[in-house]
């Protein structure tokens, strides 16, 4: 088993990860709880926003002096924007703050649902690919459309479990195992994850990877909640690489019949 | 002096304020944050030249919480 989980690595973009679990940081109720609770998850990749600095505030401390970004993958994200323009004004600031080539594209398109804008989401990441930056897309669970992401170059395929913070978890299997049967890219299940028996149904179905922040943020305990989220990604994964064994409707035994008295 | 929109807010500096003089002012002068001058991206090896006039907007972003 040891030896599996040795060869078995995650890859996003030419980055080896040593978790499939991604953590989101928003919505905690304090930088140190968000701190804990990435830590707990064991994640080596997190996401972060970019929004203006408060002038108002100038010991306001930031989140990079709890998180050190040298240890830990930010994945900037494009979160809150609806168009095309705001979320590339968006990545390419964060581009500027450090380096990061490595983005989370979502552009929305509805402030009810936050469903994804595909339209917007396709034409940032033709542009994007081409001014160089890695794009993880989040998207619709549609496979037509996650083909187009990855025929214009997007380094994963983010498909949505359900509506953003709805905790509704995954809602349609099939389409996301259609796109992870067709997809050379990682698939990351993004969004709607809502406790830590449905990311691992998402890693059974053989996701590379899922992106949770509601789930454990919003848990009464985030720090247990985070470690739940660690071994329920590890368990699906390890489930998905031994193979379940098949369904049938009737009963075989488990106990030979020889040697019965 | 001159008068400034940062971060959306209006706010008054000296005259002849850098990027830079702008940025230890707020003490941000070391932290991970990108700076758009008039709806343009400044390089941070620029901070030090890049001059500040009257009616100029400025936008300064970091990093924060987000899913």
């Amino acid at each position: 088993m040891e030896v599996n989980l040795k060869k078995d690595i995650f890859k996003v973009a030419g980055k080896s990860l040593k978790s499939r679990l991604i953590v989101g940081t928003g919505k905690y109720k304090s930088l140190l709880e968000t701190a804990k609770a990435v830590k707990a998850s064991g994640a080596s990749m997190i996401t972060v926003a970019v929004r203006r600095v408060n002038i108002l505030d100038k010991k306001k401390p930031l989140l990079s002096d709890y998180i050190d970004p040298k240890k830990t993958i930010f994945l900037p994200n494009t979160a809150g924007c609806f168009t095309s323009e705001e979320a590339l004004r968006t990545l390419r600031l964060a581009r500027e703050m450090g380096g990061w080539k490595l983005v989370k594209l979502e552009v929305l398109g509805d402030k009810k649902t936050l469903y994804p804008n595909m339209l917007e989401t396709i034409k940032s990441t033709k542009i994007l690919v081409k001014e160089g930056f890695k794009v993880m897309v989040y998207c619709t669970d549609d496979p037509l459309l996650a083909k187009k992401l990855e025929d214009n170059g997007a380094s994963a395929i983010m498909p949505l479990a359900s509506p953003i913070g709805s905790g509704l978890g995954l809602q349609n299997k099939v389409n996301i195992s259609l796109i992870i049967k067709q997809s050379r890219v990682p698939v990351i299940v993004d969004a709607g994850i809502g406790t830590a028996s449905d990311a691992t149904i998402a890693m059974e179905l053989g996701c590379d990877g899922v992106l949770i922040n509601s789930a454990i943020a919003q848990a009464n305990k985030p720090i247990l909640m985070a470690k739940a989220f660690r071994d329920a990604v590890i368990s699906g994964r390890n489930s998905y690489l031994a193979g379940r064994m098949e369904k049938n409707y009737f009963a075989t035994a488990s106990s030979p019949s020889e040697g019965l008295i | 002096m001159a008068k400034i929109q940062l971060n959306g807010k209006k706010v008054v500096i000296n005259s002849k304020y850098s990027i830079l003089d702008l940025l230890k002012k707020y003490n941000l002068a070391n932290k991970k944050i990108a700076v758009e001058h008039n709806g343009v991206i400044v390089p941070k090896v620029m901070f030090k030249k890049r001059y500040l006039k009257n009616n100029d907007r400025l936008e300064i972003v970091q990093f924060i919480g987000g899913g």
